[in-house]
């Protein structure tokens, strides 16, 4: 784990002389994929990033927007895919810290945690049902014991995360603008290490995560403490009330030498520090290792003399250590001591921007094969099929994960997971909408469509709460770079995310790219996962009640879409068909016409149709609300199709509303008036899910029987296998 | 009429109730960090919830081992009204001002979910509004939130009425299934789940009226009118 050949001649050419060890080290943290982007920096420019809201400040971890009132919310996402899959509770504990740090260091108050997770098939996979058992603990154990509540998410299970797991982590942040830090610092200031101290743990941790997962390096693995995290979180807020900070940055992949390079670069200062004071876990560490390692629940603070007093009583009262680690230098060397003794001089305008590369792509071969259809066994029994269904892990409720969660501190938790999207209150009386998600299976067969599809069902979430998308993070979980058929994959799929961007003008405020995601059986299915922030500005959709005589609407066309659907992996064990496609101009006009019809607050609920298609979302609002619903699947919008296609194509821009029969007439309205296909297709009552077409009777199920399966079956598969 | 909410490190659920108090129910509130000593002019104590020391060795054992506890000890002793929520809670029980112990739940996982209480004792300084047996929807949010005491100690403090909430299931493996206890007095009360996050009708799904009664009994021991 250290440079490339050709990057350590790079180096040398560069400075002029042969590097120092501790150089060498600090480079090679720093020029990791990792750290340095360098496969995809030069693509990711393609996304748009600004926008009316977006509010952009140099040396910022975390996206920022601009809410209205005085207030902005920041929002960030990141992975923790290597760690988690050697150490799951620790992996993704620190995933969480690590994202939460992002947050506070643009001076925010992290308010929310939303995860994506990702593993095994954990029907038949022992290893990978205990690396999400553990992940899910790490998560809760270190999110509640900060006070921080996760409010959403999605979980999802393929052979392709096999001995491997993708847990991403996003956040989101909440203050006053006026508050926001405005990173700058000059020559004389200080350089300051808060937080907990610098160990062996999260040794090279960044290169670690920039190479295939082939051994077990539980070195590389940082150690999570959420309680010294709580008490940065206080203490760094408390100091920026008092306007203690000139410049902040979390310790994240690359540790110190990634903080302090990057710091310096982004303000064009040189910063020269000493490793004797640093505060270490144990003695005798080296300044190769103080300098790489990725300890947890550390902040970089750029401050001056008359501020330090004030900010070293808050770490007292807190109980956290601070050192002063250094200064801030004219020029733009980073300058790296021990006592008197210089390890690494070296400029960090170097070290910070590592040499972009233009990788080669290739569309792969397998892509041709795998869009054709299939002649499949036909189904005798559809009750079956849908109980199978809703009690598979990908689609029977997560209620086992986040109630592990705390959901509800903090006191803004209006709509609660296990919903469409969640939504926070903000204290001018606004409301945010978040949602996270990413669809590998349609990814895989269709890498672009598949990853508008990700945007469009996050975007269709918030919707569903009656927000506009105001902002999305991407997160792009590809294989390794170096093979020209993922490095194209990796490339359609932000082609597509940025196509759909542009057109509905969601400027991208944050977001990750992880490669090298693969184990000796191969890479992971293309894996972007996308989330959107919607911004509602009088009163969300909160989910109600819904009552015997209440309707059900059916919104958008269903297309013969069965490509990569539950329906066609989990019942069929086919991977290939046609992928969902989004047409953006329906999708816009479905969007328009379900805000609307939320605004004129005529709708009882909205949910989407996704994974396992109309059956499945049709099923899901009866077993949430524990009453049955008669359903004829005569005449939907579309084209005419097969009844297979009908209950469990997965195509985009539907919806499914449920109203009080007073308002139908103004909802059919809306929708006329915008040409947007629907019809009623249900009324809700009794106790059984009756679907039929004309006089026959295709599903015909108690719906008590399937909440409790649908409740009950991720449990049951965790807790007894 | 001063209400005084106390800060471990790591609370956090201080926020929230100071939140409630002043903005829903217009007290005059006041954090106290855990280091300070507490005014004798305060007329309530709420102990908030949320992971004090990061709930180290046991929940709410090192907090209860703060400064700040004795001038707590002190103003219960004058019959002052103090209220522990959850981590609140197990600081109290920890410190000895409430009977019995916290253990991790049946489940051994963190629990946070909606459920109901059963107001079993509505003579206290944050019972008094309720009916006898009323129910309140309120969420709670814990890993330790199995309240456990011996058969000899439920004996009596079903005799001396001590029983404040009950769960309407079984939940938690509670011993009767017990939400929150009084000491032999009264005043000092402790409750599992978390009335701060259910009197807003916003951020309650059923109905944030009995939740706040709890706040409203408050107000009625310290003879405010709203």
């Amino acid at each position: 784990m250290s440079l490339e050949p050709q990057e350590l001649a790079e180096l040398k050419t560069k400075i002029g002389r042969e590097p120092t060890s501790t150089e060498i080290q600090i480079v090679a943290a720093e020029w990791s994929e990792h750290c340095s982007y360098k496969s995809s920096k030069k693509h990711l420019k393609m996304l748009p990033m600004t926008g009316p809201l977006v509010i952009s400040e140099k040396g910022y971890d975390s996206g920022v927007l601009d809410v209205g009132d005085g207030y902005v919310v920041t929002a960030h996402i990141e992975s923790h895919n290597h760690p988690s899959a050697v150490e799951p509770y620790g992996g993704a504990a620190t995933g969480v810290g690590g994202v939460i740090r992002d947050i506070l260091s643009a001076g925010t108050r992290p308010i929310a945690i939303f995860d994506g997770l990702r593993f095994g098939n954990i029907e038949k996979d022992k290893h990978a049902r205990w690396l999400f058992k553990n992940a899910v603990t790490g998560i809760a154990d270190y999110g509640n014991c900060l006070g921080i509540p996760t409010i959403g998410g999605e979980v999802e299970f393929d052979e392709c995360y096999s001995n491997y797991a993708l847990v991403d982590v996003a956040a989101v942040g909440f203050g006053k603008k006026e508050n926001l830090i405005k990173n700058h610092a000059k020559k004389g200031d200080l350089v300051v290490l808060m937080g907990g101290s610098t160990g062996r743990d999260g040794i090279g941790g960044s290169q670690f995560a920039s190479d295939s997962l082939e051994s077990e390096d539980r070195s590389a693995v940082q150690i999570p403490d959420p309680f010294i995290e709580k008490l940065i979180i206080e203490a760094i807020l408390e100091a920026r009330n008092q306007n203690l900070i000139n410049a902040l940055k979390d310790l994240g992949g690359g540790g110190l030498s990634c903080a302090v390079s990057e710091t310096a670069d982004t303000l064009g200062i040189g910063i020269e520090m000493d490793v004797d004071k640093v505060h270490t876990r144990e003695p005798g560490m080296h300044p190769d290792e103080i300098m790489v390692s990725e300890s947890q629940e550390r902040m970089l603070i750029i401050t001056n003399k008359e501020k330090l007093k004030k900010l070293e009583e808050i770490c007292k009262k807190f109980r956290i250590s601070c050192s002063v680690i250094g200064h801030v230098t004219s020029g733009n060397l980073m300058h790296v001591k021990k006592g008197s003794q210089t390890f690494a001089n070296i400029s960090t305008d170097i070290v910070a921007n590592a040499t972009l590369l233009d990788r080669p792509s290739k569309k792969p071969e397998y892509l041709a094969a795998i869009q054709q259809e299939k002649k499949l066994k036909p189904i005798l029994d559809y009750n079956k099929t849908i109980m199978k269904l809703i009690s598979s892990p990908n689609i029977a409720s997560k209620i086992w994960v986040y109630g592990q969660y705390d959901h509800e501190v903090g006191i803004r938790t209006v709509v609660k997971p296990g919903q469409d999207a969640s939504v926070l209150r903000l204290d001018n009386g606004k409301f945010l909408s978040v949602k996270i998600d990413g669809n590998p299976k349609h990814c895989y067969i269709n890498p672009r469509e598949g990853a508008i599809g990700c945007f469009e069902e996050a975007c269709r979430n918030v919707v569903c709460t009656g927000a506009t998308p105001i902002g999305m993070l991407d997160h792009l979980q590809f294989g390794n770079p170096q093979n020209p058929e993922i490095f194209w994959t990796f490339l359609e799929s932000l082609k597509g995310l940025t196509d759909f961007a542009k057109y509905f003008k969601i400027p991208c405020i944050g977001g990750k790219v992880s490669l090298y995601n693969e184990t000796p059986s191969g890479p992971i299915k293309p894996t972007p996962l996308i989330g959107v922030l919607g911004l509602i500005d009088k009163k969300p959709l909160i989910p109600q009640k819904i009552e015997s005589g209440d309707f059900l609407i059916l919104i958008g066309n269903t297309k013969d879409e069965l490509g990569g659907s539950e329906y066609y992996e989990y019942v069929h064990k086919f991977v290939g068909g046609n992928c969902p496609i989004v047409d953006f101009k329906e999708s816009k006009r479905n969007m328009s016409a379900i805000l609307d019809i939320i605004n004129d607050d005529l709708a009882k609920n909205a949910h989407d149709c996704s994974k396992g298609g109309l059956a499945v979302a049709i099923s899901e609002l009866c077993m949430s609300n524990l009453l049955g619903c008669d359903i004829s699947v005569e005449g939907i919008p579309g084209e005419k199709l097969n009844i297979d296609k009908i209950l469990f194509s997965e195509s985009h821009s539907r919806y499914l509303i449920t109203a009080e029969k007073k308002n139908l007439k103004k909802i059919e309205g809306i929708l006329q008036k915008s040409n947007t296909p629907y019809k009623i297709i249900g009324i809700f009552n009794g106790k059984k899910i009756q679907f039929k077409k004309g006089k026959k009777s295709i599903i015909d199920l108690s719906v008590d029987k399937a909440q409790k399966a649908w409740l009950n079956s991720l449990r049951e598969l965790v807790m007894h296998g | 009429m001063k209400v005084g909410v106390i800060v471990f490190p790591g609370s956090n659920c201080d926020r929230d109730m100071y939140h409630v108090l002043r903005d829903v129910f217009h007290l005059n509130a006041e954090y106290f960090w855990h280091e300070k000593g507490l005014p004798k002019n305060l007329d309530a104590v709420i102990l908030p919830g949320g992971f004090s020391y990061g709930d180290r060795l046991r929940a709410g054992v090192i907090a209860a081992h703060s400064p700040v506890i004795e001038d707590v000890r002190k103003m219960a002793e004058k019959g002052i009204p103090i209220l522990g929520v959850c981590n609140g809670f197990q600081i109290l029980v920890e410190s000895g001002l409430l009977p019995g112990v916290l253990l991790k739940n049946t489940s051994l996982n963190f629990m946070c979910q909606w459920t109901n209480l059963i107001v079993e004792n509505n003579t206290t300084p944050f019972t008094n509004q309720f009916r006898l047996h009323q129910k309140i929807p309120i969420p709670i949010a814990n890993g330790e939130g199995r309240y456990y005491v011996d058969d000899d100690t439920l004996k009596k403090l079903k005799k001396k009425n001590q029983i404040v909430f009950r769960y309407d299931k079984v939940i938690n493996g509670s011993s009767d299934r017990i939400a929150g206890v009084c000491n032999e007095s009264g005043n000092v009360v402790g409750m599992m789940p978390h009335p701060e996050r259910a009197v807003e009708p916003v951020i309650n799904p059923i109905d944030s009226k009995p939740s706040s009664l709890i706040f409203e009994s408050l107000l009625n021991t310290m003879g405010v009118t709203q």
